[in-house]
């Protein structure tokens, strides 16, 4: 196996790609740089300089609202220029190549390329084709990694629960095509939570996720029991109907989150969701505005998060 | 012309052969021993093999001269010591019409190289629904017919495209993937797979569509190759089937002896293979199916990929890897850390393909076309875009030192490479 190509060669950040891979301390130091920036965002004057003059790219292949939404917030209080592109085709119907694409915006003189691209692996290889001084920020690709949304979602958990240590985590849904859980779950596992579980029905499953270090329930009470965090996971609307499911209120009879089965978590559970809510697909509304729900803090300590990665990367 | 290849290490897979020795051709075949020779090699030190059988490796003409040419990838050929090549049939278009077999056949011919032998399309454009006029292509030099990786999903048209290939004895060479369960998959269903976010191709995709292939053998008594084995299940099936008898053979890429889905590391677009690289269980099985004579032989499956094609996110990136350079040196470590013989390992690329190729080439008995690899087995080979000839220059074995390079190719007598 090659050199974990998000390090330079100094075992330092040089590009955020995925949470697979990465030490525990630099977790930790995204995770408090994160939580003193959290601070700038409650302030009067939400700016520092730390990216003054840099610009950055969010070079979006895949349409996002809220991700592309935090990350331009996040780089302009963080004092940089930033360039928005919503390029929502493929791009091999494009005409132009990805890495195309890409060296023409290096010309630009970019520092930073926030990325999403529905093909797995996309970011790794425009990291491989950048120039020393430029970073890769994967914004999610495919159904590979969404390690800012990883991050985020760690730094929701130890806000409220503090200790990973003791900590049961149930990931429900549509655990196949999410980048959301692969990337929590390699973060949840590097900094020690014992147990993670994943609950969905077989067709939502991918082959051997038991190697990721989960323990696989099918019965969403049974997985569901004694948890302190639940994650509920969006499922898109074309995996609704078809041979993985037979329908939206077949999966929501199984496995949407209500008040019910929630009941067997710990009384003081916290409920996640990365957004956008499906509401009566894969969570009701009674759980989804209710006491144990922390979906809207995730999106605002989402923009405190991706400061720290963002000017972690560029001090590297 | 006389030529003598003089105090060369003899080694003829076909008899069991390996001592030192001459070897002398004339008139383009192995001969007698003559006392007075035109040309003298002297391959002290060096392997005398019969050149190198590749079952299926693209030249990429017609239609795709920007991934590579029928000079280019005839040049890299003879430069591996493959002296015959089957070429699949899925070139633009592709080969289901006698003219094209017959110009591919007179261009190749006329580059002086290796003999190339055209497989010829199973169905009209590969699409899987009608017959090509079989007899009309074995006329123009079809060896066999095949689908490429095109898929056959129609059950119906492959029952029928066996009886017919078989009233007439032809051979069928075929994949076997079920393009149902392969659907958008574009990597081995396990745990690599899902760690990268790749979608699957379950090993039982190569195991049904087998299944379903043997079922209609047994039918049709039609004699079939079955083409790069992926899986465990797979070699299991064919040590079955022929046990039982069934006129069937297999081969297995050598990029599936040496590598397994671990090899994809990040994202190596080089090792988007297909059929896909599986698990290393399944990779053990073939290096076991392969010194057992359950897979017959190996074959290079050369597939030049231009950059275009390659710098990609995995999933998008084009299939395939570049091999006639490669197939010498990675059959002979596979033969090493098997512990096998030179004869036994050189059996894979010359006797045992020349044999499903219905050749009389692969090797060295007087009177056999004079088709003649020398190679030094302990040469180091460094792999390199600089050093591969082929226009295609991707392969998951870059940066790698390999040992065993090719000196002198012969074909038909004339000496067509030197290196």
């Amino acid at each position: 196996m090659p050199r974990n190509p998000q390090l330079n060669e100094n075992g330092e950040l040089q590009h955020l790609l995925s949470i697979e891979g990465l030490p525990r301390e630099i977790l930790l130091q995204i995770l408090d740089t994160a939580e003193s920036f959290a601070g700038v965002t409650e302030r009067e004057v939400k700016k520092v300089p730390l990216l003054r003059g840099k610009s950055v790219f969010n070079l979006f292949f895949e349409p996002s609202t809220r991700t592309r939404t935090t990350f331009e917030i996040a780089a302009k209080r963080l004092s940089a220029d930033v360039i928005n592109l919503n390029i929502a085709i493929s791009s091999a119907t494009k005409g132009e190549s990805l890495l195309d694409t890409v060296a023409n915006l290096s010309a630009m003189q970019a520092d930073i390329f926030v990325v999403r691209h529905a093909s797995s692996g996309a970011p790794f290889l425009i990291a491989r084709h950048v120039k020393p001084h430029e970073h890769v920020v994967n914004a999610g690709d495919g159904r590979h990694a969404h390690p800012t949304q990883g991050l985020l979602d760690l730094f929701t958990i130890r806000h409220y629960k503090k200790d990973f240590t003791k900590l049961t985590v149930a990931i429900v849904g549509d655990v196949l095509h999410s980048r959301v859980a692969r990337s929590l779950i390699h973060g949840l596992t590097t900094l020690g939570a014992p147990e993670v579980r994943v609950i969905g029905p077989q067709t939502l499953m991918p082959a051997g996720v038991e190697a990721l270090g989960v323990k696989v329930f099918h019965d969403m009470k049974a997985g569901l029991k004694d948890a302190d965090v639940v994650v509920m996971l969006r499922l898109q609307n074309e995996r609704m109907r078809g041979a993985l499911l037979p329908s939206a209120q077949e999966f929501f009879k199984h496995y949407g989150l209500t008040l019910d089965k929630l009941a067997v978590a710990r009384r003081d559970a916290i409920v996640m969701h990365p957004g956008p809510m499906n509401r009566g697909v894969e969570i009701d509304s009674n759980v989804a505005d209710g006491p144990h729900s922390v979906i809207l803090p995730q999106v605002t300590f989402g923009i405190a998060v991706r400061m720290a990665v963002m000017s972690i990367v560029a001090g590297n | 012309m006389k030529l003598q290849i003089k105090n060369g290490r003899v080694v003829d897979p076909a008899s069991g052969k390996d001592s030192v020795g001459d070897v002398y051709v004339a008139d383009g075949k192995i001969a007698e021993a003559f006392s007075k020779a035109d040309k003298t090699i002297d391959a002290k030190g060096l392997v005398v093999s019969p050149g190198f059988i590749d079952l299926s490796a693209r030249l990429r003409e017609p239609g795709f001269e920007y991934k590579a040419t029928l000079e280019s990838e005839m040049n890299a050929a003879v430069a591996g010591g493959v002296t015959s090549l089957a070429c699949p049939p899925d070139t633009d278009p592709p080969l289901d019409e006698p003219g094209l077999v017959d110009m591919l056949r007179r261009r190749a011919k006329s580059l002086e190289r290796a003999r190339v032998y055209p497989i010829g399309a199973l169905t009209v454009k590969l699409e899987g629904s009608a017959l090509t006029e079989m007899g009309q292509l074995a006329d123009a030099g079809c060896v066999a017919f095949s689908q490429a990786n095109a898929p056959l999903p129609d059950t119906q048209v492959l029952w029928r495209a066996l009886q017919y290939a078989a009233t007439f004895g032809f051979s069928t060479w075929l994949r076997v993937e079920d393009a149902w369960l392969a659907k958008s998959g574009v990597a081995h269903d396990g745990e690599v797979a899902t760690r990268l976010g790749l979608p699957g191709i379950p090993p039982f995709a190569e195991t049904i569509a087998l299944g379903t292939l043997l079922e209609l053998v047994r039918a049709t008594r039609a004699r079939v190759h079955v083409c790069r084995l992926s899986s465990a299940g797979a070699v299991e099936m064919m040590r079955a089937a022929k046990k039982e008898g069934l006129p069937v053979t297999c081969d297995v890429g050598i990029h599936h002896v040496h590598l397994c889905d671990m090899d994809l590391g990040y994202f190596d677009s080089n090792c988007r293979l297909d059929p896909p690289l599986r698990s290393q269980r399944d990779r053990d099985a073939l290096v076991q199916g392969l010194v057992g004579g359950v897979i017959d032989c190996v074959c290079s499956d050369h597939t030049p990929v231009d950059d275009d094609g390659k710098h990609l996110p995995f999933a998008e990136a084009e299939a395939g890897a570049t091999g006639l350079e490669l197939l010498l040196p990675l059959t002979l470590k596979w033969g090493a850390a098997s512990n096998l013989n030179l004869a036994a390992t050189l059996a894979r690329i010359t006797s045992q393909p020349a044999r499903i190729l219905g050749t009389a080439s692969g090797k060295l008995t007087v009177g056999a076309p004079a088709d003649i690899a020398i190679f030094d087995p302990q040469a180091p080979l460094r792999i390199s875009a600089e050093t591969l000839k082929s226009q295609g220059k991707n392969t998951p074995f870059f940066g790698h030192e390999l040992q065993g390079r090719v000196r002198t190719t012969i074909v038909a007598g004339n000496v067509v490479y030197e290196g």
